[in-house]
């Protein structure tokens, strides 16, 4: 369990390792031999257009979907081929939070945050309850949530509660799909410096699956772009000297040049 | 092996100092919190929380410390916290900045009291009428729109109907007919059990034509199509609402009710009836064969004391009323699938709902016509 706080420093330990990774939907090869890493403490943000497998890969790095061929290497384990005691141990060290926050519908927010909680760590409730007020605290919702059912609540509110959820066993590695789709751009900006501020006080790894080039430019260490079925990795600076034509469009088409010059402060 | 969490307290020149040390972290917080509510917090002292032993710190461990610095200064402490290493203060900053405190009191829900058991009871009362107005008023609603449909019927969606008529009733034959079958037979063998004992076994033919032709076909097939295709309606219908295709459908400028209700309550109304008859044939060959097998009754023994136990209206009865059950049926599978908000979790509820007030509706209609029928002497 997390928590070896040292400073919020990249360090060259490797946390995620994919190498040769193929995924194949029939005969459409999506991911064509990907090889990423990721190291301890970085933000990294993964990009690319509609239909190129951004989501599929961090479902298949999480281990919900089983590569074609590759290898998947999350915190030592060998995700694809993890033993039911190795899947517990490592499904403590991450967490996930999907698109729409996946809360589970019949229960409150504060069960939701219990639910892995009561799952690993065995604890009296009053006990969960105060660490389901203080993550609940710690994501930026208002303490009455905690009572709420997911359907009382906004899209904005859910992410939170659903990054609240995410963040119940203080995991050491964060999978964030679109985390701020949807949201206005006041409630994705404050979502950005929630994760800015989660990463510096949890020392956070996070692996971010996004459109939006705010965040990009806001939260990312490096980004990997996926273009014809494979992967460039890099800082931001050099994704916009990159003359593929795609990452071209991407960072300097309109959308791309408005985002930039908020990286500059 | 981690070095297990723990918490000290050492007296020091009249100043108390309460040395944490070990992982402070989740894996470790009940244990923790355990030790601490043993504690006995002193009052009105100079107090040092000193942390340079602890050597890992998630939230839990942080919440668990920043309780504890509550709870002393609640007592009138001065509490400082000393040594902390320099990693762990962005944590503690921002639990601190982003106001963590003790969680709020669960609601106690208020049916757990007396006057809260009334108000509860009073409550389902008026929400049960409220929902029969609103039944009423969306039953208003079709018929309107079935009314404009008879003035331009090439607005009807012929190939939608068919296609519930094939759903609701073709796939339904096997399941209606199997269990009407099972039916009559169950019924032959206890009745003839019954009127043996008059030396009447002969009149089990009378009670299974009476019985299966004037009711138990028609309710037999009512509630199987209840719990098949009137679930199955409030599923759909629930489904597309929470996908926002109702909304799409009325920008587009397409009538909810024309394009899905109307298909499903005329499908319904024309292939009941004639579920009904499968029922009851399927019945009487039960019970036919039920009788031929314990009672000796041949099969033309059987047609001939069965055309004069029944007439052509014993037929009628059944079958008149199953158009109406089938609108019912249609009707609030549908209203229940328009009621269906937000989440996953109403669409289950509103489906068992909407099941169950319709087998419900259709019993309470078929006491209605064994009263109107007695009226009619029928």
């Amino acid at each position: 369990m997390a928590a070896d706080l040292a400073g919020a420093a990249t360090s060259d330990e490797i946390v995620i390792r994919v190498r040769g990774l193929v995924t194949r939907f029939g005969a459409q090869t999506v991911h064509d031999g990907l090889d990423l890493d990721v190291r301890r403490g970085e933000v990294m943000g993964v990009v690319g257009g509609s239909g190129s497998g951004k989501s599929v890969l961090l479902r298949t790095v999480i281990g919900l979907r089983r590569p074609d061929a590759g290898s998947i290497d999350v915190l030592g384990y060998d995700v694809p081929h993890l033993g039911e005691s190795e899947a517990r141990a490592l499904e403590q060290r991450w967490g996930v939070l999907f698109q729409d926050g996946a809360l589970f519908s019949s229960l409150t927010v504060a069960q939701n945050i219990e639910v892995p909680l009561r799952e690993h760590v065995p604890m009296p409730e009053p006990l969960m309850d105060e660490i389901a007020a203080c993550k609940i605290a710690i994501v930026g919702l208002p303490e009455a949530t905690a009572d709420k059912f997911p359907a009382q609540l906004s899209g904005g509110m859910r992410k939170r509660a659903g990054l609240a959820r995410a963040l119940a066993l203080d995991p050491e590695i964060l999978f964030l799909d679109e985390p701020t789709a949807g949201l206005d751009p006041i409630a994705a900006a404050d979502f950005d410096q929630l994760i800015r501020d989660l990463k510096a006080s949890l020392n956070l790894t996070v692996f971010l699956v996004t459109h939006d080039l705010d965040t990009l430019f806001a939260i990312c260490d490096r980004v990997a772009v996926l273009v014809d079925s494979k992967i460039r990795i890099g800082s931001l600076a050099q994704h916009l000297k990159d003359d593929h034509p795609w990452i071209h469009a991407y960072f300097h088409g309109p959308r791309g040049r408005a985002a930039q010059p908020a990286a500059a402060h | 092996m981690a070095p297990p969490a723990t918490i000290v307290a050492l007296e020091e020149s009249g100043a108390l100092t309460l040395r944490a040390e070990g992982d402070w972290l989740v894996a470790s917080a009940a244990e923790l919190d355990r030790r601490l509510h043993a504690f006995e917090l002193p009052a009105n002292r100079r107090v040092t929380l000193d942390l340079a032993g602890i050597d890992r710190l998630d939230t839990a461990g942080a919440w668990l410390l920043l309780r504890t610095e509550h709870a002393l200064n609640a007592r009138g402490n001065q509490v400082a916290l000393a040594n902390m290493q320099a990693r762990f203060a962005p944590l503690i900053d921002q639990l601190r900045a982003r106001g963590a405190g003790a969680p709020l009191p669960h609601p106690i829900p208020p049916h757990y009291t007396l006057i809260g058991f009334v108000a509860r009871i009073g409550e389902i009362t008026v929400g049960i009428l409220h929902r029969a107005y609103s039944i009423l008023g969306f039953g208003g609603l079709v018929a309107v729109t079935a009314a404009q449909l008879f003035r331009r019927p090439h607005r009807l969606r012929a190939t939608a109907t068919l296609v519930q008529m094939e759903q609701t009733g073709l796939n339904a034959m096997p399941i209606v007919g199997l269990l009407s079958f099972l039916i009559g037979v169950v019924m032959a063998y206890q009745g003839a059990d019954q009127l043996r004992r008059f030396g009447a076994e002969i009149y089990t033919v009378n009670l299974l034509g009476v019985a299966i032709l004037r009711e138990l076909g028609v309710l037999l097939s009512a509630i199987i199509i209840a719990g098949r295709s009137g679930s199955a309606f409030t599923a759909q219908i629930g489904t597309m609402q929470v996908n926002q295709e109702i909304d799409a459908l009325n920008t587009l400028g397409l009538d909810p009710v024309e394009v899905l209700v109307l298909p499903r309550v005329f499908g319904l109304a024309l292939t009941l009836p004639l579920l009904v008859f499968f029922a009851d044939a399927m019945g009487l060959l039960g019970g036919c064969l039920m009788t031929w097998a314990t009672l000796g009754i041949s099969i033309p023994n059987f047609l001939e004391q069965l055309r004069g136990a029944i007439t052509a209206w014993t037929l009628w009865v059944g079958i008149i009323k199953a158009p109406f059950f089938a609108v019912i049926i249609a009707m609030v599978g549908c209203y229940e699938g328009f009621n269906v908000t937000g989440s996953a979790d109403s669409v289950g509820r509103l489906t068992t709902q909407s099941v169950v007030e319709s087998i419900f509706i259709v019993i309470v209609a078929d006491a209605a016509f064994s009263i109107l029928f007695s009226i009619l002497k029928i």
